[in-house]
């Protein structure tokens, strides 16, 4: 794969967590720090949604967390892609019985990439990432050739 | 609410420990007045669902209250579910479980160290000290396969043993750690700017600390010798003499500030090195289970009946777990109180009159994982005009402030 023909573009991240255990938040900061270093990519937490090309979801989604997973999703500009990190928020995982437990994330926004583990390991998120670059590229690319192809028309 | 205060609250999304919440802070000018804490955003029902499985499915689930206490709550309900059904530990088991809860302990206040250095705006700090915690992660991978959620603790033992060959491996650790104590101890209590931020900053006196039944480093920082290591040892702490960290050990005095806080950690993780180098020095053989087959296990539990109480040094502070065995496979009642639950009150003191910007210091002083704290939102009582603060722009304020007082 050649990676310089997605790299165009650095990508920044939203982090939500919606009632996660902390496994994968700590994880997550992991991946920022010198170790792995996704900054060296331009990958970066940034500290609002409407900064955010991706957002990061860990969490099995409490009944409290619902209406701002929702808030959020809506205020991350399009494109964006959605990453789930960590096995709660993919299935519900060991709180899959609770009574305030209202996910998994997919039930209520859409999700582009799943990265299961309980906790995940940073290697794996940063390969859901790059999946979740992919994506953005795909769409950024469609939508470069339609406007190429509506000017094409019009003119 | 006076006209002249402002109410700031902070939150929801700060829910990365077990208890997050939003905070209401009333301000006047630049001074915090008074604060509310109303918790609930993270309640996912772990106690309700324990009631539901059995006790071998729920040390899985204790582990996930939290993912960096992954060591201490297993360690607390293993020992209350013993302590119930009356069934003893090897002493080989009991040592690896005192390896494994003290590195943890290493992986926390190394962690916590570098959020604090984060929201005092040394992101220098923070990398330094998150490389050096990777040396921790890696150990604990090598003994239990997981970086995190560890999945060690069985009642009645452990569910690996550390073999010959693993020994020399964390000799390494230990001899990496003595070494990264001393660069640990000059970044934080030998640098003039960490000081000048966190001394006589969010103080919480020996009394308020008795009064609220503070815990842990948190307790210790005020004076208070309060260690569960050393007040009911338990265990292989038993057979070590532990005691509890204090700050006059290293300054000579006691202030309750978040300096204060900043050295009872650091010390704890030399501390921490010390107990696993005994551990392996002295690692009796045998068993590392009482009972291996988890099907007798599981019978010998649904027979038994009775109460069990277990308690455990965290790294936050002591953690109990009560368990009621019944009829059944799964326990009458489970309850876990965590240590940050008790520490929660004692923000009420430390951030009485102090400063806005010093909010996010002195909240992750008590070590909570301020990691997530969002957003903040200001309202003018007389203009009723809406300032939303994010939690990226309160960290800017406290990291002018420390650029100020470099000046």
């Amino acid at each position: 794969m050649k990676l310089d023909k997605y790299l165009d573009r650095s990508l920044w991240v939203f982090h939500l967590n919606t009632g996660s255990c902390n496994g994968c938040d700590i994880e997550i900061v992991a991946l920022l720090t010198p170790r792995y270093d996704v900054e060296r990519f331009g990958i970066k937490l940034v500290g609002s949604p409407k900064h955010a090309d991706v957002l990061l979801v860990t969490g099995p989604v409490n009944r409290k967390m619902l209406p701002r997973l929702k808030l959020i999703y809506e205020q991350t500009p399009d494109p964006k892609a959605v990453i789930v990190v960590g096995t709660c928020g993919t299935s519900g995982g060991v709180f899959y019985d609770s009574y305030n437990i209202v996910g998994p994330v997919d039930k209520h926004i859409p999700v582009d990439v799943y990265v299961p583990g309980c906790p995940i390991r940073p290697e794996a998120i940063i390969d859901g990432v790059l999946k979740a670059w992919l994506k953005l590229e795909r769409v950024r690319g469609a939508s470069a050739s339609s406007a190429e192809k509506v000017q094409k028309t019009s003119a | 609410m006076s006209k002249s205060t402002y109410k700031v609250p902070i939150g929801p999304i700060h829910p990365s420990l077990e208890e997050p919440m939003t905070f209401n802070f009333e301000i006047s000018g630049e001074k915090i007045k008074s604060i509310d804490l109303a918790p609930g955003d993270n309640h996912r029902g772990i106690e309700f669902m324990g009631r539901n499985r059995n006790i071998i499915q729920i040390i899985y689930l204790a582990e996930r209250i939290c993912g960096i206490c992954s060591a201490s709550h297993p360690f607390a309900f293993c020992r209350a579910v013993e302590n119930a059904a009356g069934i003893s530990v090897p002493p080989r088991a009991e040592y690896i479980r005192v390896i494994i809860a003290e590195l943890e302990r290493i992986h926390s206040h190394i962690l916590w160290a570098g959020v604090a250095a984060h929201e005092l705006g040394f992101d220098s700090v923070l990398y330094l000290s998150w490389k050096v915690r990777e040396e921790v992660m890696d150990i604990l991978e090598i003994l239990t396969g997981n970086r995190v959620n560890y999945g060690m603790f069985m009642i009645g033992g452990v569910r690996r043993d550390i073999s010959k060959e693993q020994i020399p491996r964390i000799e390494k650790t230990i001899e990496y750690y003595k070494e990264a104590y001393q660069k640990l101890e000059d970044v934080f209590l030998q640098d003039p700017s960490i000081a000048i931020r966190t001394k006589n900053v969010g103080v919480l006196t020996y009394e308020e600390a008795l009064n609220l039944a503070s815990v842990g480093p948190t307790a210790r920082a005020s004076g208070v010798k309060k260690d569960v290591r050393q007040d009911q040892p338990y265990s292989a702490y038993a057979d070590m003499d532990i005691k509890a960290i204090t700050p006059d050990m290293f300054s000579g005095k006691v202030n309750g500030d978040v300096y204060d806080r900043i050295i009872v950690r650091v010390l704890e993780v030399k501390q921490s090195v010390e107990i696993i180098e005994y551990c392996l020095n002295h690692l009796p053989d045998g068993e590392i289970l009482s009972e291996k087959k988890i099907a007798k296990l599981l019978g010998i539990l649904k027979k038994a009946e009775g109460e069990g109480v277990g308690r455990h040094e965290a790294p936050r502070g002591e953690v109990i777990h009560y368990v009621k065995l019944g009829e059944g496979e799964s326990p009458e009642v489970w309850k876990a109180r965590a240590p940050t639950y008790n520490n929660l009150m004692s923000w009420v003191p430390m951030l009485q009159n102090q400063e806005v910007a010093d909010i996010p210091i002195v909240v992750a002083s008590i070590d909570p994982c301020i990691g997530c704290m969002d957003r903040a939102t200001l309202v003018d009582a007389n203009t009723y005009q809406k300032q939303v603060l994010t939690r990226e722009e309160l960290r800017k304020l406290s990291i002018e402030k420390t650029r100020r007082m470099m000046q």
